[in-house]
This record gives structure tokens, C-alpha cells and sequence, in this order.
């Protein structure tokens, strides 16, 4: 109970460091959700509706990428951005912009995997009438995925959790610099090896409160959509 | 496709541009999780405008980082390890900077008889006779390399299932410890600003041996030129100068000092030191 109290505390504290930590989480995040979306639900969604020789082996491969452990990812990023990596010039390493490449490496097979799932049983629906009506590729994958919608907004916000709980690759390509590259997950991993175990845990009732937040808000999105598409119709 | 490919240029960018000049310090776990950054880096940045971004990681990871140009300054606690970094052309201006010491600590009932030891290598010699559960770091950090050392003058190579090399970090193996009342050696620093000590306590301490001496290295420019050795160099200068050492001594936890300045050889280390950070 003690640890709720603690939590709640914090919160409503609006201390400037913790402000500062839970904002960078969600910039970083968000971003990461919204390049790796941006690119993997046309592609989730192309995966479904084009026959192309080499289409399952890329399906098994992209679900496969879903296991990736971060610390793989953060590792393979660091690498890459390290000044003695073929990157290294960037400077890029420590900073916030490491951080979302890793989580957008991170991410990218899981929303790409989930809106396949998603669109997948549409496009078995409208496959007839597209090619009944020559439809175009690039018409079929937009019309299909904004009629899945819903179900992708979900890809979306799986692949949003992931990239919110981890911590293996922001603490690797991030540096858990004070400041600068601290996030909820890399400050929660700190305090648990500075034995501060209840604030570690408080933190991370904080962390749920935030994901629990931008989950709400998106349903509450989701919700207002189906409504209105019901008054239309 | 030109709005999209702005929109992630921007989503990327947007902090990457500072103003503030800032420096990246590799350093280890001990020095940060004591909380000795978060009292001398806001007082060196006030007097040079300069920020310093510590990544704290073990002595042997804080090195490699170091050797990929990744940091501009190293501040760690092995100085074999330091001597071979300078050495190799990796690092330059090693400067002592400050001292704390090692302790062993272990559940409060003794079980191995460390208390009774006259020095280090008899307090690991107990240990190892009544197989009572050792952690250690196994992570290539300062701590454990030390560690070893200390087994091999001890003339020990523990193995076996009392021995645990857990791979993490010092806060990680207090916890573990803490969970399963086994003996470990710890920097006092970590130790004092631990807070999850459950049963633990200090069972042996003060000998000159345990001592742990950190170094702080600039990056070689000429193996790195990106990296800023001016500030860095602003840096080892304040910290080795007497405002520096003095705000190292002036940082307590709990009312104990943690680290003993000793940059300035002509001035008595115990004159900074007093019995309270190093206890006899």
C-alpha cells in the first residue's frame, strides 16, 4: 500500500526531473511508434494483398523479428552509431535520437505482423469486387487498411507498449544519461541496483498510469469513430 | 513523400541541437549510483557552463567505450586497466583524482567467521573453507577485477556452488546478496548509499590493500578528433583543483564522507580523509 501512496505522491509532486524523465519517455515513444507505423502497416497491409514469390518467407521472417530481445537491438544500434561504427560521424550515439532508431527497429516487425493479421481476413472479403473493378495496388492497400482501422490502431498501440516497457535497448544506445537520455524504464532499472526498490516500483506504477492513459485516449478515439460511422450509415 | 520524410527528420532532431557546450563521461557504476555526480557536476557546471553527460557502466565496458571515441573523458577505478588504456594511445593526462576503499560485507551472523579475520585474504580464506554463498560481479568491472586479485593473493580460485558470478552491476549484487544473505565485496560508496540492506552489514574493512583509487583520462584527440578535449580537459582541471577536491570531501551520504580527494600530492590526503570515509 505503502508503494501506492509513494506513487500517487510522485505524480501529483510534479517534480521537475521526474516531469522531464516521463516526457522524454513518451517523445521518444510516440516517435518511434509513429516512423515505425508509418512505414510498417503499408507494408503489413501490401503483404496481404500482393502475391509476390518470397511473401511468406518475408511473413515468417517479420513475425520471427517479433521475439527480438532489445538488448540485441540496442547492441546492433550501438554499433552502428558508435564513432568507430560506419555511422560513428552522426554523433548520434547518447542522444534521444539513438534511442528512437532502436525502438523503431524494435517495433517495426510487431506493428508490421499484427495489421497483416488485421487486414488479412478484409482483403479475402473485397478480393472479388477489386479485381471486378481493377482496382490498383495502391488503392486496394489504402481502402484496406482504413476499413481495418480499428484493428491496426491496435497493432499500433501493441507496438506503442513495447517500445514504452523496454529497457535493454535505451539503456545501451541512451546511456541513461541524467538529463538527457533518461527514460521511466532505464531510471526504474537505477534505483532497483540502488536498492531503492520501493521507488523502483512506485515508478513503475507510474509508467502503467501513462500507458494506461495513451491506451484510454485511443479507444476513447476509436470509440468516437465507430459512432459516428454508425450515425452515418 | 516530402512532408513524410520532414516529419521524421524533425521527429529525430528534436533535441539534438544545444546550445550548451557538454562533454560525455564514461564512468563507473560506484561513482553514479553513490550519488557524487549529482552533488560536483551542477557546481562545475555553474562555474563553466559546461554539462557533463556520465554513462555509467563497469570500469571494463566504461573503457571500451572510450576506446570507440564514444566519450570524451574516463573516469574509472582500475589502474591496470587505466595504465593499458594510456599506454595503447587510447587515453592521455591520467590524474589521480580521489580514493574510497573496498569492504567485504556479508549477513550479520557471520556464519564463515569473517569478522575474526586479521586481513583481506583470511576474511576470503573463511569464506571459501565454510562454502558459504560468495556473489560476485563476473561483470569485467573495476570491482571485479580487484575481486579476483584479492582471491589470487589469497592464493584461491573459488568455484563451485557457493561462488556466483552474476554478470551485473554492483546494485544488482547487493540486491542479490541481500535476497540470499551471502558474503560480497563492495566500493564503500555504494554500500553507504545502498538502500536495501535487509541483513547485511560491513564484516571487514580498512585494510590498505582494499583501497580504490579512481583515475580520470582524457580521450586522445589525436586517436579521436571529434571529441572535446578542451572541456574535457576544463573538467579533470576542476576536478583535481581545490574547489574540485573540495567538493568531493564535502560530499556526504548518511553524514559519512564516500571519497577522499587526492589529486593534490602535496597536500595530506588525511587532512581531507577523516577516520569517518575510511574506518580503521
Amino acid at each position: 500500500m505503502e508503494i501506492f501512496t509513494t506513487a500517487i505522491g510522485l505524480i501529483l509532486s510534479g517534480d521537475a526531473d521526474l516531469m522531464t524523465i516521463i516526457a522524454l519517455s513518451l517523445r521518444v515513444s510516440l516517435s518511434a511508434t509513429l516512423i515505425a507505423a508509418l512505414f510498417a502497416i503499408p507494408a503489413g497491409a501490401a503483404l496481404a494483398i500482393l502475391q509476390f514469390p518470397g511473401r511468406r518467407l518475408l511473413l515468417v521472417i517479420s513475425s520471427a523479428f517479433m521475439a527480438l530481445p532489445p538488448v540485441v537491438v540496442g547492441l546492433a544500434v550501438y554499433l552502428l552509431l558508435s564513432r568507430s561504427g560506419p555511422l560513428g560521424d552522426l554523433g548520434l550515439l547518447f542522444t534521444p535520437t539513438a534511442m528512437i532508431i532502436a525502438q523503431t527497429i524494435l517495433i517495426f516487425p510487431i506493428i508490421l505482423s499484427l495489421t497483416h493479421q488485421a487486414v488479412q481476413p478484409l482483403n479475402r472479403e473485397y478480393i472479388s469486387l477489386f479485381n471486378a473493378l481493377d482496382t490498383p495496388r495502391g488503392l486496394r492497400i489504402r481502402t484496406i487498411i482504413w476499413d481495418a482501422r480499428f484493428a491496426v490502431s491496435v497493432a499500433i498501440l501493441a507496438g506503442f507498449g513495447r517500445a514504452l516497457a523496454e529497457v535493454g535497448a535505451v539503456i545501451i544506445v541512451g546511456g541513461n544519461i541524467n538529463g538527457l537520455t533518461r527514460v521511466m524504464t532505464t531510471t526504474i532499472a537505477l534505483e532497483t541496483s540502488k536498492g531503492n526498490l520501493q521507488l523502483a516500483l512506485a515508478l513503475g506504477i507510474v509508467l502503467l498510469v501513462i500507458a494506461f492513459s495513451v491506451n484510454l485516449l485511443t479507444h476513447t478515439i476509436a470509440r468516437m469513430g465507430e459512432k459516428y460511422q454508425m450515425v452515418r450509415a | 513523400m516530402k512532408t513524410l520524410t520532414l516529419l521524421i527528420a524533425a521527429l529525430l532532431s528534436a533535441t539534438i541541437a544545444s546550445a550548451d557546450k557538454s562533454i560525455t563521461l564514461a564512468s563507473t557504476t560506484s561513482t553514479q549510483n553513490s550519488g557524487l555526480y549529482d552533488h560536483v557536476l551542477p557546481l562545475f557546471k555553474a562555474e563553466t557552463g559546461i554539462t557533463v553527460n556520465v554513462v555509467a557502466v563497469g570500469t571494463g565496458q566504461a573503457i571500451k567505450i572510450a576506446e570507440n571515441g564514444d566519450a570524451d573523458a574516463l573516469l574509472v577505478h582500475h589502474r591496470p586497466s587505466e595504465d593499458a588504456f594510456v599506454s595503447e594511445g587510447f587515453g592521455i593526462e591520467r590524474r589521480d583524482v580521489m580514493y574510497n576503499d573496498y569492504v567485504i560485507i556479508g549477513p550479520k551472523d557471520d556464519p564463515a567467521g569473517v569478522r575474526a579475520a586479521s586481513n583481506t585474504s583470511e576474511a576470503l580464506t573463511a569464506v571459501a573453507n565454510a562454502k558459504t554463498l560468495f556473489i560476485s560481479r563476473g561483470d569485467d568491472s573495476g570491482t571485479h577485477k580487484k575481486e579476483r586479485e584479492l582471491w589470487a593473493t589469497a592464493t584461491l580460485s573459488p568455484a563451485g556452488a557457493w561462488y556466483r558470478e552474476i554478470g551485473a552491476g554492483m546494485g544488482a549484487a547487493l540486491n542479490m546478496a541481500a535476497a540470499t544473505d551471502a558474503y560480497l565485496m563492495s566500493d564503500r560508496g555504494t554500500w553507504l548509499s545502498f538502500g536495501n540492506r535487509q541483513n547485511l552489514t560491513i564484516l571487514f574493512q580498512g585494510e590498505p590493500v582494499l583501497r580504490n583509487p579512481y583515475g580520470l583520462i582524457l580521450v586522445n584527440p589525436a586517436k579521436h578528433p571529434h571529441v572535446d578535449v578542451t572541456s574535457a580537459r576544463r573538467f579533470a582541471d576542476w576536478m583535481t583543483s581545490p574547489k574540485g577536491q573540495q567538493a568531493i570531501s564535502d560530499f556526504r551520504v548518511e553524514n559519512k564522507q564516500l571519497f577522499c580527494p587526492n589529486a593534490q600530492p602535496e597536500q595530506d590526503s588525511q587532512a581531507f580523509c577523516p577516520s569517518d570515509a575510511i574506518q580503521k
